[in-house]
C-alpha cells in the first residue's frame, strides 16, 4: 500500500492544512463548563485564534491572555500570568481557568506548573475568593504538533489534573475528540436513547452554538461540568474516538491506568461500519439492542446508499483535514462506492496510513494515497494527476475546488465561507445520511450545471 | 438587572471616558491588561496588515505555523494583477529548529520560494519565537538578496515587542528600504502616493479614479494593489496622502525627512472627509495647476448629486437610531462619527484599540454629551456598554460581531473582511445601505433583548 511517505521534499510550507496547538487547546477548554481558556503568551495569539474560531462558529469566543511584552520575554512571564489569572478570576468568576502555553513562553522557559503552585499558595494566603477556580495547565508550543495534538493534550491534562473516583456512578465517559456542536448534541441524544448516562468531555454542544440572549454571558453556558470531570475515575467504562489514538497515551488510557476504568476505543463513527462499531459498543454496555429510532435511521441510511450508488460509484475524491476526520470520511466514502484517491492531513501522527488501511480494507480495489504533513501546495501538485471529481474537507480547500472546477463538500473545521459550520452533522447514521445527501447533491448539481440540455429530472 | 456597569476593570478606569461627566482625560497606549481579553493583536499583526497587499512579493512568515495560518488570505485586499500575497508562506518551525536555530531552514525556504514564484521582492516576517532563539534575519535576507538579485527585506515584527503600532513601524521601516531604489524619471509634477489604503473590496481603485479625474498621477499604492517597482520609485512623487492614523504615518515622516516629500492626512470614509481630502490635494497643487480645484469641485458635485437623494431615503429610516463604534485605529472612528451624523444617527459609544490622546481628544470634541469613549476595550465592557446604551447598530471587526449578535444588536463589519467598498462617495452609500439593512431587519423583533425572556 502506498502510504505513510513523508509528503514532501519542500522546505517551505504554503497554505498549511493544519492549525497551531494552542488553538486546539482553547477549543477543548471551551467545552468545559464555566471555563475560561487562557493563553500564556503575547496578546496576538489569543486575538488571532479568537478571530479564527469566531468566523467558524459565529459565537463569542473569549480567550484571555497574559499579554506578555518585551520585558516579560526577558525576565519571565510569571508576574503577568498571575495577574491575568487574578483578573480572570475576579471578572469572569470561572469554575476553571485553562492555561495553555505558546511558543513564546515555552521557549523562554516559564515553568507554568510551578507558577500555578505559587499562585495557589499566594492566594490561599490572601484568603481570596470563596471557591477559587480550578487551574489546569497544558504545554502547547505550536512548533510541535497541530491543533489536534493541542486538543487532545487538554483533554488529557484535565483528566490528569482533576479526575478522581470519589462517588459511585453509572455514567460512562465519552471522549469524542473534536466534533461539531451538532455532533455532540446528537451523541447526547444517542446516549439518552440507549439509556446510558454519559459524561462527554469536552462538550461544545452549547458553549459554541448557543441561543440568542438578553444579557451577554461572561462565560457561555454549557460544557462538561467540573464536578463530573472530577469523578471520571469512577466510571464503569471510557469510550474514546479516534483511530490515530489507538494504543496511545490518551486521556482514556490514563483513566484506565490510574483508576482501572476499562477503555474502549473506536474510530470516529463516520459512515455505516464505524457507527456500527460504536453502536455495538453501546449495546455491549447496555446489554440491549439498538433503540428502534436509531435502527430505523440505519435502515434509511442503507436505503439511501442504494438510491445513490450510481451517482457515487467510482467518483474520485480527495479528502483532507484532521487525521481522524479523514479516516472516518475515507471509511464512509469507500462504503458508498466513492473512491478516495488522496487522503491528506497536515497532521503527522504517523498512524493515518494504518487507520485508512484498516477502514477501507476489502472495499477498495486500490488503496488511496495517504499523505501526512501535507500542505495545500503539495496537495495541488499531487492531486492534479489524480483527476478528482470531488473534494471533501474544510473551507480552506476552496481554492483547489475553484481551480479544478469541482465541488467542495464542506466538513470539519474551519468553515469560513459558508453558513452553519457549527451545525454540520458528521457522526452516526444521521450524520452519514446528511453527508451522503450533500455529496450526492453536489455531484448531481455539477452534472446538471455542466449539461447543455438542462435536465429537469436528475 | 444591572443596566449600568460603570467600571469593570479598576485598572482600566482611566481608559474609559464619558463625555460631560468630567473634564476630558484619557489614558491610552498602555500595555493590554493581562486577563482582560483585549481585542488587540500583536506586532506581527500590525506589520502583516500593512505589507500584505503588496501583490508581487513573497511574504514569508518565519515562525511556527499559527502566525501564517491565521493570516492566510484573511483580508479582502484585491490585486489587479499578480496575487502572490494571497498565498500563506511559512517556515513552519519545528522543535529541532527552535533548538538548533532556524536560519538554515529560512535560507532554504526563501531560496525555494523565490525560485518557484520569481517575485519582485520578498518580505520575511519575524515572529515571537524568532526573537527569542535569535536567528539573524538580516544576515540571511542579505545573503539571499545577493544571490537572487531581488530585495529581500526582514520585518522586525516579533509579536511580543509591543502592540500593533510597533508592527506598523516595522512595516514602514521595511517599506522605506524599498523607496528610493527605483528610477523616478518621467513622473508628473502633479503626482502623489496613496499611503494607508489597503484596497479592501477594491477601494483604492475608487480613490485612484477620483485622482485621475482631477489630473493627478498616482505613483505608488502603499500598499493596496501595491507593486514593488512602484514603491521603489515612490520618492519621485510630489506628495504623499496618508490615510489611517498609525499604519503608514512613519513612512510618510521618513520620506519627508529624506526626500522632502510633503504629506497630507486624509480619509476616504464619509462624504465630508472624502470631499475634504480631494480638496486638500487640489489646494496643494493649486499654484501650478489652477484648474484642478475647479475639476475637483465638479467631481464632488457630480458624485454628491448622485448620492444625496438616495442617502435621504436611508436617513429618513435611520433618524434617531443609536450607533456604537469600536475599531482598530481612531482615524476611522472620526469619519464614522461624521458618517452616522449624516445618517441622522446618534453615536453613543466610540472606541479604538490603539488611539492616542490626541485622537481621543478629537473624538471627545466631535461627539455628543454622554457618549462613552473607550481605549483598548474588551467583550465584557463592550457588551455592557451596548446594553446600557441600547445600541441599534454596532460597527467593528470580526471579533466584535458575536458580541453584538449575541445580544441581538445589529452589526456592520468595517474591517478587513468587508466585501463591499466603504470608501469614496459610493462607499458612503454602501455603508448607509448596510447600516439600513441591519437596523431595519425584522429579526430584532424576536430577540430576547426586545421581547424579554421567554419561559
Amino acid at each position: 500500500m502506498k502510504m505513510g511517505h513523508p509528503a514532501s521534499s519542500y522546505v517551505s510550507t504554503t497554505n498549511a492544512c493544519k492549525l497551531c496547538k494552542p488553538l486546539g487547546a482553547c477549543l477543548a477548554y471551551r467545552g468545559i463548563e464555566g471555563a475560561v481558556p487562557f493563553l500564556h503568551g503575547s496578546q496576538g495569539c489569543a486575538t488571532y485564534m479568537r478571530r479564527y474560531i469566531i468566523s467558524h462558529f459565529r459565537e463569542p469566543m473569549d480567550i484571555a491572555s497574559s499579554s506578555l511584552g518585551e520585558k516579560h520575554a526577558v525576565y519571565g512571564g510569571a508576574a503577568n500570568l498571575k495577574k491575568g489569572l487574578k483578573n480572570v478570576t475576579e471578572k469572569f468568576s470561572p469554575r476553571l481557568i485553562g492555561v495553555a502555553t505558546t511558543c513564546l513562553t515555552e521557549t523562554i522557559g516559564d515553568d507554568v506548573p510551578m507558577i500555578l503552585r505559587e499562585y495557589r499558595h499566594e492566594n490561599r494566603m490572601e484568603g481570596a475568593g470563596s471557591t477559587p477556580p480550578e487551574l489546569v495547565n497544558v504545554s502547547t508550543p505550536s512548533y510541535s504538533g497541530t491543533h489536534m495534538e493541542g486538543f487532545h493534550a487538554v483533554v488529557k491534562a484535565v483528566v490528569d489534573q482533576l479526575a478522581g473516583a470519589d462517588e459511585k456512578t453509572d455514567s460512562i465517559n465519552l471522549l469524542p475528540g473534536f466534533l461539531s456542536p451538532a455532533d455532540v448534541r446528537y451523541l447526547k441524544e444517542i446516549a439518552r436513547d440507549f439509556e446510558i448516562p454519559a459524561v462527554i468531555l469536552p462538550d461544545i454542544s452549547e458553549s459554541l452554538d448557543g441561543p440568542s440572549l438578553e444579557d451577554y454571558e461572561k462565560i457561555p453556558s454549557g460544557g462538561t461540568p467540573v464536578a463530573a470531570i472530577k469523578n471520571l475515575g469512577a466510571a464503569p467504562v471510557t469510550v474514546e474516538f479516534g483511530r490515530t489514538l489507538f494504543h496511545q497515551a490518551t486521556a482514556g488510557k490514563l483513566l484506565e491506568d490510574r483508576f482501572g476504568v476499562p477503555l474502549k476505543m473506536v474510530g470516529t463513527p463516520i459512515g455505516l461500519r464505524e457507527t456500527d462499531r460504536f453502536f455495538d459498543l453501546l449495546c455491549g454496555i447496555r446489554g440491549d439492542g439498538v433503540p428502534e429510532i436509531h435502527a430505523q435511521e440505519r435502515g434509511r441510511l442503507v436505503d439511501a446508499y442504494v438510491d445513490a450508488h450510481k451517482v457515487l460509484f467510482e467518483k474520485r475524491a480527495v479528502i483532507f483535514g484532521e487525521e481522524d476526520l479523514v479516516a472516518g470520511l475515507a471509511s464512509f466514502l469507500a462504503e458508498t462506492g466513492v473512491k478516495p484517491v488522496l487522503c491528506a492531513s497536515g497532521g503527522r501522527s504517523g498512524r493515518l496510513g494504518e487507520a485508512i488501511e484498516a477502514v477501507t480494507a476489502g472495499l477498495l480495489a486500490e488503496p488511496p494515497l495517504v499523505r501526512e504533513g501535507m500542505d495545500f501546495y503539495e496537495m495541488r501538485e499531487e492531486a492534479e494527476a489524480l483527476a478528482p471529481d470531488l473534494l471533501i474537507g474544510h473551507s480552506k480547500g476552496f481554492h483547489l475546488a475553484r481551480r479544478w472546477n469541482i465541488p467542495l463538500v464542506r466538513v470539519g473545521f474551519p468553515i469560513h465561507d459558508r453558513f452553519g459550520g457549527q451545525r454540520i452533522l458528521h457522526v452516526g447514521y444521521r450524520g452519514a445520511q446528511a453527508l451522503l445527501d450533500r455529496i450526492v447533491n453536489a455531484l448531481i448539481e455539477k452534472k446538471q450545471e455542466d449539461s447543455l440540455i438542462g435536465y429537469g429530472y436528475m | 438587572m444591572n443596566t449600568c456597569t460603570p467600571v469593570i476593570f479598576d485598572e482600566r478606569k482611566g481608559q474609559i471616558h464619558r463625555k460631560g461627566e468630567s473634564p476630558f482625560e484619557m489614558d491610552c497606549n498602555r500595555e493590554s491588561l493581562a486577563g482582560a481579553v483585549s481585542q488587540r493583536a500583536c506586532v506581527f499583526c500590525g506589520s502583516r496588515v500593512v505589507l500584505y497587499p503588496i501583490a508581487d512579493a513573497v511574504h514569508l512568515v518565519h515562525g511556527p505555523i499559527g502566525c501564517a495560518a491565521y493570516t492566510w488570505d484573511i483580508r479582502g485586499a484585491l490585486s489587479s494583477g499578480p496575487e502572490l500575497h494571497r498565498l500563506s508562506f511559512s517556515t513552519d518551525l519545528q522543535e529541532k529548529d527552535v533548538i538548533f536555530g532556524g536560519e538554515e531552514k529560512l535560507y532554504k525556504a526563501l531560496t525555494e520560494l523565490i525560485d518557484r514564484h520569481a517575485p519582485k521582492a520578498a518580505f520575511v516576517y519575524s515572529t515571537c519565537i524568532v526573537g527569542i532563539i535569535g536567528d539573524d534575519l538580516r544576515a540571511v535576507c542579505g545573503r539571499v538578496s545577493e544571490e537572487k538579485g531581488i530585495p529581500v527585506i526582514p520585518v522586525q515584527s516579533e509579536g511580543f515587542k509591543g502592540n500593533k503600532r510597533e508592527g506598523y513601524h516595522a512595516a514602514c521601516a521595511a517599506l522605506f528600504q524599498l523607496v528610493g531604489t527605483g528610477d523616478a524619471t518621467g513622473i508628473s509634477p502633479f503626482s502623489l502616493n496613496i499611503l494607508g489604503d489597503f484596497n479592501l473590496a477594491g477601494e483604492i481603485w475608487i480613490v485612484r479614479e477620483y485622482f485621475r479625474r482631477m489630473g493627478v498621477e498616482v505613483v505608488a499604492n502603499i500598499t493596496g494593489d501595491g507593486r514593488v517597482d512602484d514603491i521603489r520609485r515612490a520618492h519621485g512623487a510630489a506628495l504623499n496622502v496618508v490615510q489611517c492614523s498609525g499604519a503608514t504615518m512613519d513612512l510618510a515622516v521618513m520620506m519627508e525627512e529624506r526626500y522632502g516629500t510633503p504629506f497630507l492626512r486624509v480619509s476616504y470614509f464619509g462624504v465630508e472627509d472624502m470631499a475634504e481630502s480631494l480638496y486638500a490635494v487640489a489646494r496643494f497643487f493649486e499654484k501650478e495647476d489652477p484648474g484642478m480645484m475647479e475639476r475637483t469641485r465638479e467631481l464632488v458635485k457630480e458624485e454628491l448629486s448622485l448620492l444625496y437623494p438616495r442617502l435621504q431615503d436611508y436617513r429618513r429610516a435611520l433618524e434617531g437610531k443609536k450607533a456604537a463604534i469600536y475599531v482598530g485605529g481612531a482615524f476611522k472612528a472620526f469619519s464614522l462619527v461624521k458618517a452616522f451624523r449624516l445618517l441622522g444617527m446618534q453615536v453613543v459609544l466610540v472606541g479604538s484599540q490603539t488611539g492616542t490622546v490626541e485622537d481621543y481628544r478629537e473624538l471627545h470634541d466631535i461627539t455628543d454629551e454622554g457618549t462613552i469613549i473607550v481605549d483598548d476595550s474588551n467583550p465584557l465592557e463592550l457588551s455592557s456598554f451596548l446594553k446600557e446604551k441600547d445600541v441599534d447598530v454596532f460597527v467593528g471587526g470580526v471579533k466584535e460581531r458575536p458580541i453584538a449578535y449575541k445580544l441581538g444588536a445589529g452589526f456592520c463589519d468595517h474591517n478587513h473582511e468587508r466585501k463591499e467598498p466603504l470608501e469614496g462617495f459610493i462607499g458612503m452609500l454602501n455603508f448607509a445601505r448596510e447600516v439600513y439593512s441591519s437596523a431595519m431587519s425584522p429579526v430584532w423583533r424576536f430577540v430576547p433583548r426586545r421581547t424579554g425572556k421567554r419561559d
